[in-house]
């Protein structure tokens, strides 16, 4: 789907960019502590690190954004001391950025030209809505793009948008793309079209920087990856070397097995029985699910199948339109988040930032929240019941914060969502619904909170794991039940755990039943 | 009382001095109570404009309620000869109704706080004007309503209003800085969604500030007519609704929710009498009377922006200024 350039190869090339002795600190951190790195022509190079390592750092100086305290950036065989915004753009490096940069409310020509649109001149200066059309189509086309460019961005999926991010970079006549974090909100299979993509670009002489925390598409993409402990390079492996427990163990500098443990007690009683569910987004499909306590069942499917909303159903969010759900063998409405809330059901948001805390408040106001009667005699809040509580929490979930009086909006993403789990914690969970629990964490935080859900479900808790990370469907869950398109489509024992079969019902296909 | 109260207190007590020195009869026993007086019912209401912004909404109402009400309440004790406690009691579960209707409109069906109030402030002057055909609704020549001067008293020289707002605002700050209530407006006002997510009942919150707002409202409604003695429906209350949010504004309360505190309105509140006094005392022409309110709130909340920024920024000139630590932390 790529055209291919002038064929030719094989000469050496000239690195397009080379970074030697790259220095960076802020007051009290080292963020990068000399870093060399060079990227060639066609190069695809994941970056991978935990959360800290330094590799925001990098990007911001390849962005302009901040520059190195020593050492030298060199695009293209010319050196860039002061590198800022408008040069970085300009010597042909572009960001495609964990969280996009589009007005959903435009359609894709006009979010790939913002800022720099044709014109047509006048007093007006009117917009050549036509010209920007026609520019953006050829791009699209590269890409293999199934959308147009009138086409809102409003009605793109994630991965489409990002080809949209991507068609911006190529317009600007990027010969560097970085993409950050671009899969771990991707489903399956628009994982795949994104790595289609990035062999294009490869294919176009075009280099690019992967940075993901995913590191079984880092493997699938990558010619070379680049690990960064405390912005220190701990190692770069060939494509030959990359393999997933090398690449853990570099990250965190020691032995880690996630602990994927198996299950210690038993499946319980039925807990959580929804029949019929039918939610706004498949009104015209039935959901039925089973949830036991003491399991953690894995809620797989392609974003999109139905699983958040089913999710928001169950906690009360959102309006149920059929279906009846039973709580330990009595039905119950669960017409509010409240009311599901007094019942037990958890929900650990997908939406981590706009749902699940609240950034401006403090560990200890957010963690008594949802039970705040309880710590109020009188109806009075009393705030050391709060910090008792939260002091108790902090050790018990291992929360990194100064204080528990810490606003919870400067703590990292794992941390946060550890404060959302010691909420629901602190009361007496039945059923807790996690919907993506470890979007956008690092490698040692997801460990913790992977063994703060095994303990939950020995503890008697029904957990609900709704993930689009394989690893973790088929590492943590007790049993998958697998979604598509607003039904279960197949639930999957431990036995026949395999991405094959989860990714076989996810797209709808009936399991081959193996002899 | 935090910084910013502190420095608020500070502006009335500077502003207070001078006015003092130009015109000694600021601080003059009748000039004082009558003050006092205004901050009394001026502070009823901008209590209830607190309670409704820290939600993230707002009630542009209020004004034409203190009319409608008002008119109502003159109307029901001074032509129909509706005993005056009952009267009262007929006006409050009206503005409670009035609040509940906003609270409705705002959750239920979802209609953005400033259309809903925006619409309440046309009607409610519009019915108060229709219901006595744009007359002045007062009591009858000579009459006399044994406890309701009550409202217009003064007891050891202080007016009843402030003893009221005293209570008022005890009652508030309790709810407000110290009940579950008072933290659920408060995490409702930052984000709503995370507090829905939460299981707090953001609607019953929000219904319930709202009826708070329109109560409150409507006591002042009552003050206010008493102390007009007569209501003229066009133009009682008028722009009272931006009195109260000037206050509210000016006392740290965020209009986009979320943060705000009951002495800051109330020290909002003493400011702008206290500049209206000033406008009065010093000779300025009174048609100049929003044009020193309205610079007063730009130039007070301008410093306090830049301030808070400056401190932001000298706190991280100071910390890049210390040698580099040689590790980094965790995490």
């Amino acid at each position: 789907m790529f055209l291919m350039p002038d064929g030719g190869g094989g000469e050496p090339v000239r690195p397009f960019l080379k970074l030697s002795g790259v220095r960076k600190t802020y007051p009290g951190v080292v963020a990068l502590a000399g870093f060399d790195m060079t990227v060639s022509p066609g190069e695809v190079i994941g970056i991978v690190g935990e959360n800290g390592a330094g590799k925001s750092t990098l990007m911001k100086i390849l962005g302009g954004v901040t520059r190195p305290d020593s050492g030298s950036v060199e695009i293209d065989g010319v050196a860039h001391d002061g590198l800022t915004v408008g040069g970085s753009m300009k010597a042909g490096i572009a960001f495609v950025h964990q969280e996009l940069n589009l007005f959903d409310n435009l359609d894709v020509a006009a979010n790939v030209f913002i800022g720099r649109e044709p014109r047509i001149g006048g007093i007006l200066n009117l917009v050549d809505e036509k010209r920007m059309r026609a520019d953006v189509a050829p791009y699209l086309k590269r890409l293999g793009a199934s959308f147009t460019p009138d086409t809102p961005v409003s009605s793109l999926s994630l991965a489409q948008q990002q080809m949209v991010e991507i068609a911006k970079a190529l317009t600007m006549n990027a010969r560097l793309v970085i993409l950050d974090e671009p899969t771990s909100s991707l489903p399956l299979s628009e994982t795949e079209k994104l790595l289609d993509v990035i062999a294009g670009l490869k294919a176009e002489g075009i280099a690019v920087l992967f940075i993901s925390h995913r590191l079984a598409e880092v493997e699938a993409a990558c010619d070379r990856v680049v690990v960064l402990r405390d912005g220190v390079l701990v190692g770069t492996l060939d494509k030959s070397e990359i393999n997933h427990d090398r690449l853990v163990q570099l990250m965190i500098g020691r032995d880690l097995k996630i602990a994927h443990a198996a299950p210690n007690a038993g499946r319980g009683a039925a807990r959580l029985v929804a029949s019929g569910i039918r939610t706004a987004a498949y009104p015209h499909h039935d959901v039925h699910l089973d949830l036991h306590a003491g399991e953690i069942l894995g809620l797989a499917g392609l974003v999109g199948s139905g699983r958040t909303e089913l999710a928001r159903v169950l906690f009360g969010i959102d309006e149920r339109f059929g279906g009846t759900i039973n709580l330990d063998g009595a039905p119950v409405a669960l017409r509010t988040a409240s009311g599901a809330v007094e019942r037990g059901i958890f929900l650990v948001p997908e939406d981590r930032k706009g749902a699940g805390i609240l950034l401006d408040l403090s560990i200890a106001e957010n963690i008594s929240l949802p039970n705040l009667s309880a710590y109020s005699p009188g109806g009075l809040v009393a705030p050391a019941r709060e910090r008792a509580q939260a002091e108790q929490s902090r050790r018990d979930l291992g929360i990194k914060a100064p204080t528990v009086t810490t606003r919870t909006g400067s703590l990292s993403g794992g941390n946060q969502q550890k404060v959302v789990l010691a909420k629901w914690l602190a009361m007496q969970p039945k059923v807790l619904i996690f919907d993506e629990p470890t979007r956008g964490i690092d490698v040692g935080a997801k460990a913790e909170i992977y063994r703060l859900m095994r303990g939950l479900a020995d503890a008697g808790v029904a957990v609900l794991m709704i993930s689009s990370d394989m690893e973790e469907v088929i590492g943590v869950s007790d049993r998958i039940a697998v979604m598509h398109e607003g039904r279960i489509s197949g639930f999957l024992e431990r036995a026949d755990f395999s991405e094959e079969n989860v990714l076989t019902l996810a797209i709808g296909k009936p399991l081959r039943k193996a002899g | 009382m935090n910084k910013k109260d502190l420095g608020l207190l500070v502006l009335i007590i500077i502003v207070g001095l001078v006015v003092y020195l130009r015109n000694p009869a600021f601080l003059g026993p009748q000039n004082l109570a009558n003050t006092a007086n205004l901050i009394g019912l001026f502070g009823l209401f901008a209590i209830a404009q607190g309670f409704v912004i820290i939600t993230g909404g707002i009630d542009l109402s209020a004004g034409s309620m203190i009319a409608l009400l008002g008119t109502l309440f003159v109307d029901l004790v001074g032509t129909r000869g509706v005993p005056w406690p009952i009267a009262l009691a007929i006006v409050l579960v009206l503005g409670l109704i009035l609040g509940l209707t906003h609270g409705l409109l705002i959750t239920k069906l979802k209609m953005q706080p400033f259309v809903v109030t925006l619409c309440g402030l046309l009607i409610y002057r519009g019915v108060a004007r229709g219901y006595t055909a744009d007359a002045t609704a007062g009591f009858p020549f000579g009459s006399e309503y044994p406890g309701l001067d009550f409202f217009v008293a003064r007891i050891g020289g202080i007016p009843v209003s402030v003893y009221v707002l005293a209570v008022v605002a005890i009652i508030a700050w309790f709810t407000l800085h110290r009940s579950v209530f008072g933290r659920y407006l408060y995490a409702i006002g930052k984000n709503e969604e995370a507090a829905r997510f939460s299981g707090i009942r953001t609607h019953t919150v929000i219904i319930s500030a709202y009826v708070i707002a329109a109560g409150l409202t409507a006591l002042a409604a009552v003050f206010f007519a008493m102390y007009t003695r007569s209501v003229q429906p066009s133009s009682q209350g008028n722009f009272y609704e931006l009195y109260a949010i000037a206050a509210a504004v000016l006392g740290g309360f965020s209009l986009r929710g979320g943060e705000g505190s009951i002495i800051g309105v109330i020290l909002g509140t003493i400011l702008l009498q206290e500049l209206q006094n000033l406008v009065n005392l010093l000779g300025i022409p009174s048609s100049l009377n929003f044009a020193v309110m309205g610079g007063v709130i730009l130039i007070g909340v301008l410093v306090d922006q830049q301030w808070n920024a400056f401190r932001a920024r000298r706190s991280i000139v100071e910390a890049a200024r210390t040698p580099s630590a040689a590790t980094p932390p965790a995490g």
